[in-house]
């Protein structure tokens, strides 16, 4: 079979050759210059580039047709509106730049390809014009970074509301831990020297704040409308938290604690109801169905999001958004870290 | 500094009072001389081109799988066992940390090795002394060294292929702590050794290579080639040069402390550790501090890739409109500003790290700005279309895709730059998305652009034009293909790296996207199958070249069509005006090269 192989490629690269032979014979008989252009071929690709424009424009408009309802669902957090309303309205400028000046150049490339009477025109630069594309492009940036920083400081800022959930999400090789604060809503320190079995998130064991504290896996509950400062900690290397449908993202690095706050809007039972999210999840189930898989309901997830290894593909929690009294319930069922070391020693 | 420009100035003298001398000497050369450990840039050049293609192939390669991958998860390939090994690919199914190491290779291949080494290797090389007019470069020996540095540092690189547990796999940008720790992950055992043995070799070619250029283009420059009379691509070539010599020690430092830290337990880059079942004993430093010495080169990078590209098609654009370059100085200026600018937005890359907020914000502004001057490129590139009499060779083909994907890839780096929009789109596909586009293809466009351009100065023959236009459209469709719907799946939140997007329900109804964008990618990569088979037919068997094939001004087209060592026999060129004077009234010809002298009314553009 091998050897068939080979032979067949040496048939291809002999047949190759002698069309190869062919075609410089014929050449050198004709005289011609073959690398010159002639109008015809600068016509034909004049008209390629306009073509390709307008082929490149309609795939465009195709994938906006296609995918989206596919693309991230409304933001289900205070914060996330602005962003969304910030990214909505660069979209629109980035996508009006980007056919008006693709549209420019690709009509250019077909208006003026080359033919043999023409001379081009002598024209060497143009004060007016390039003042006006200096300046509008620069008063363009002046908005979008004074939206883009009045945001960003918003949403960083350090407002204190009165009364927050305190959650830290610690990330290791490849899952995630969040940990709650607890009844005196603070966090005891840290110690990664600490860690082992029975302290897997390295707590400092002499620090009393922590002994209400509540590490749950899988998945974890946060109250609608009520602020959630989350802590972020690494246990090996660098993760990132990324809450796509908050539009929340903070790396966890090892050795520092990093923060986000935000305040969620939506509880996943109305997220589910939302049409954009249906008709997502009604072609995800149908896929599945296909495949003889279970059908899936919406969740909201913690995703990793900095290459972290080989199960980084892998590496979510689940969060659950409620109503404040469904959350009070649960986190009630909840053991705390001194609970559940009595509970072991019994 | 000083003695060195000086003794590069006595060396261009002497080669220019001794041309006749250097001719002689040069029938004495054996072929080890002359093709391996030669001193001629003319051959070095070749050199640098003909490394860079066989690495991209192999970069290339990569992509098509861990693309297969991406689209078919769990699909059987029987060639990516043959190709990858039983540990690797078995049962013809990628695995996770093959995957990692493809894509961190990939990346690595082409940033440096491609788009660094290979496009300024090539380009400044060749053009460097034929543009301003020299005899050579100022050192030939060191320009010599600085291929077989990175010729070392490729076989290092590839060789890193061949080990038992698999190349460097923590992403091109390796961050530490996971290239730090063994135990993170294989690809940081012996692979990261050699990943950053690689790049040290690479980062002294670098360097040397770039000195070089920096000191011949302000030494060695002919009677008449002022600063505003060079052509766009010295200007670039020049920007670059100075980039890299400014950024890639620091890149140098980055590794070298990461190699401390590697071998010899000290923790610049390590805290609070605990992998393996143990704390790690060191402790006390910051990864943070490594992405920051990483970024202070690595933004800059992005400019060293795109700007000897950016200068290549103002050349091939400006001869095949048969136009001036629209604004000369503009374009100068711009880049000028691009260059000091790229120094001082690298923490755009860090938004996300808990870097502290008002620093981010800083950086919005500083990366902002480099949208202008970048847009005044963009205009005076179509401008200079504008009115034109466009000659469609394959070279101008790929200029002009080369300005669409510049601007297509530009318009989303202002949505990446907001580092309120960053919080959402960071680290998905949208950044793969833009990256792609507006640095790669940008660059690589850039790339085939000046091949198909001065070939005929490298090989004295010409390419197909016919396999050229086919590879053209074939690439330039199938690379928006590749990269365009990329955008919507980070718009849907799909995270970079990811071995497979359908392990968990989220992302299961994009896989569509995912098979498209891989369809065409493999249609690109038999587009490159074309460009091969043309380059290296026509290197031997090429219709022999002309003098001056597209009727150009520069003076790389007044040296004879042979390989002269020393580039002019007799005398150098002197040169009378600026290299755009294409379609000038008064007149015959639509265009007067840079050797003719003025008229007695007549201005030189470059003064404008």
């Amino acid at each position: 079979m091998t050897l068939l192989y080979i032979l067949a490629l040496i048939l291809l690269c002999v047949a190759l050759n002698q069309l190869f032979r062919v075609f410089e014979l014929s050449r050198d008989l004709r005289g011609e210059k073959l690398y010159k252009v002639h109008d015809a071929e600068n016509k034909a690709n004049g008209r390629g580039m306009l073509l390709f424009m307008f082929a490149f424009f309609a795939f465009f408009l195709w994938q906006i047709d296609q995918y989206y309802y596919r693309i991230l669902p409304k933001a289900a957090s205070e914060h996330g509106n602005k962003i969304d309303a910030l990214l909505n309205a660069n979209y629109a400028l980035v996508v009006f730049v980007f056919f008006v000046v693709n549209g420019f150049l690709f009509y250019f490339a077909w208006r003026y390809h080359g033919t043999k009477n023409r001379k081009a025109e002598y024209i060497l630069h143009n004060n007016k014009l390039e003042m006006l594309w200096t300046t509008v492009p620069a008063i363009a940036l002046a908005f979008i970074i004074i939206f883009g920083l009045k945001y960003w400081n918003e949403i960083m800022k350090r407002n204190n509301d009165a009364d927050p959930v305190k959650i830290e999400l610690y990330a290791k090789q490849f899952d995630w831990t969040a940990r709650y604060a607890g009844k005196d809503n603070q966090f005891g320190i840290d110690d990664y020297m600490q860690i082992n079995g029975s302290n897997p998130v390295g707590l400092d064991t002499n620090d009393a704040r922590s002994n209400d504290d509540i590490l749950v896996k899988n998945e974890f509950h946060i109250p609608v409308n009520k602020e959630v400062i989350f802590q972020f900690r690494s246990r090996d290397i660098i993760h990132s938290a990324f809450m796509p449908h908050f539009r929340a993202q903070m790396n966890c690095v090892p050795g520092q604690i990093t923060s986000f706050r935000f305040k969620p809007t939506i509880t996943t039972a109305e997220m589910r109801q939302d049409p954009h999210v249906k008709r997502n999840i009604d072609e995800i189930n149908a896929m599945r169905a296909k495949k003889g898989e279970d059908p899936i309901d919406f969740d909201y997830l913690v995703l990793c999001n900095k290459i972290c290894g080989a199960s980084h593909y892998n590496m979510q929690i689940k969060i659950v958004v409620e109503s404040e009294s469904d959350y009070n319930a649960w986190i009630a069922k909840q053991p705390t870290r001194k609970g559940k070391a009595i509970a072991a020693l019994k | 500094m000083e003695h060195h420009s000086n003794t590069a100035v006595l060396e261009g003298h002497h080669v220019h009072d001794h041309a006749h001398a250097h001719d002689d000497h040069e029938h004495h050369q054996n072929f080890v001389q002359k093709y391996v450990f030669s001193t001629d840039h003319k051959v070095i050049s070749r050199q640098f081109l003909i490394t860079a293609i066989v690495m991209a192939v192999v970069a290339m390669t990569m992509s098509i799988i861990f693309r297969l991958q991406l689209a078919w998860p769990g699909e059987k390939f029987a060639f990516i066992e043959s190709l990858m090994g039983k540990k690797w690919g078995k049962d013809g199914i990628l695995d996770p940390n093959a995957y990692l190491a493809l894509v961190t290779i990939h990346g690595t291949i082409m940033v440096f090795f491609v788009l660094t080494g290979g496009l300024s290797g090539t380009f400044a090389n060749l053009l460097i002394p034929l543009q301003i007019g020299a005899r050579d470069m100022a050192s030939g020996f060191l320009n010599m060294l600085s291929y077989w540095f990175f010729f070392a540092s490729s076989i290092v690189m590839l060789s890193s292929l061949f080990i038992e547990d698999g190349p460097a796999s923590a992403g091109w940008t390796i961050y530490p702590p996971l290239s730090a720790l063994p135990e993170a992950i294989p690809g940081s055992k012996l692979g990261m050794t050699l990943w950053l043995v690689s790049m040290s070799l690479f980062i002294v070619s670098s360097l040397i290579g770039g000195l070089n250029y920096i000191i011949t283009i302000i030494n060695l420059r002919t009677k008449g080639m002022k600063m505003t009379r060079m052509p766009l691509t010295m200007w670039a070539l020049l920007i670059t040069a100075i980039l890299g010599l400014l950024s890639f020690p620091v890149l140098l430092s980055c590794a070298l402390l990461l190699i401390f830290d590697r071998s010899m337990g000290t923790s610049f880059y390590l805290s609070d550790i605990y992998i393996g079942g143990r704390p790690l004993e060191q402790s006390g430093g910051s990864p943070i501090l490594f992405e920051h010495l990483f970024w202070f080169l690595g933004h800059p990078e992005v400019y060293i890739v795109l700007l000897p590209a950016l200068g290549i098609t103002s050349e091939i654009i400006a001869t095949n409109a048969r136009k001036p370059i629209f604004g000369y100085r503009a374009m100068i200026g711009s880049m000028l500003a691009i260059g000091f600018l790229s120094f001082i937005v690298w923490g755009h890359h860090m938004y996300m790290t808990g870097m502290n907020p008002f620093l981010g914000s800083v950086f919005v502004f500083t990366t902002l700005l480099i949208a202008i001057p970048s847009a005044v490129k963009a205009f005076n590139y179509i401008t200079t279309l504008w009115k034109g009499n466009i000659q469609y060779t394959p070279a101008m083909l790929f200029s002009i895709g080369l300005v669409s994907s510049f601007i297509t890839g530009g318009v989303t780096g202002i949505i990446l730059a907001d580092s309120t929009l960053d919080i959402t789109v960071h680290d998905t596909y949208f950044v793969v998305a833009h990256f792609h586009i507006v640095m790669g293809l940008s660059a690589i466009f850039g790339m085939f652009a000046g091949v198909y351009h001065w070939f005929p100065k490298m090989f004295l023959r010409m390419m197909n034009k016919k396999l050229g236009y086919l590879h053209f459209w074939v690439t330039f469709i199938g690379a928006y293909g590749v990269f365009f719907p990329m955008h919507f799946l980070g718009m849907a939140g799909v995270p970079r790296r990811y071995y497979t997007n359908s392990n968990f329900p989220m992302f299961d109804n994009m896989v569509d996207l995912n098979q498209l964008v891989t369809i065409f990618a493999i249609i690109a990569a038999f587009g490159q199958v074309i460009f091969l088979i043309n380059f290296f037919y026509s290197i031997f068997r090429g219709e022999k070249a002309p003098q001056n094939p597209w009727n150009s001004n520069t003076l790389e087209w007044t040296t004879p069509m042979a390989h002269v060592h020393g580039n002019w026999p007799g005398k150098l060129p002197e040169v009378h005006r600026w290299a755009y004077d294409y379609s000038k009234p008064g007149h015959t010809n639509d265009f007067v090269p840079q050797t003719v002298p003025l008229g007695p009314d007549e201005h030189d553009g470059g003064e404008h």
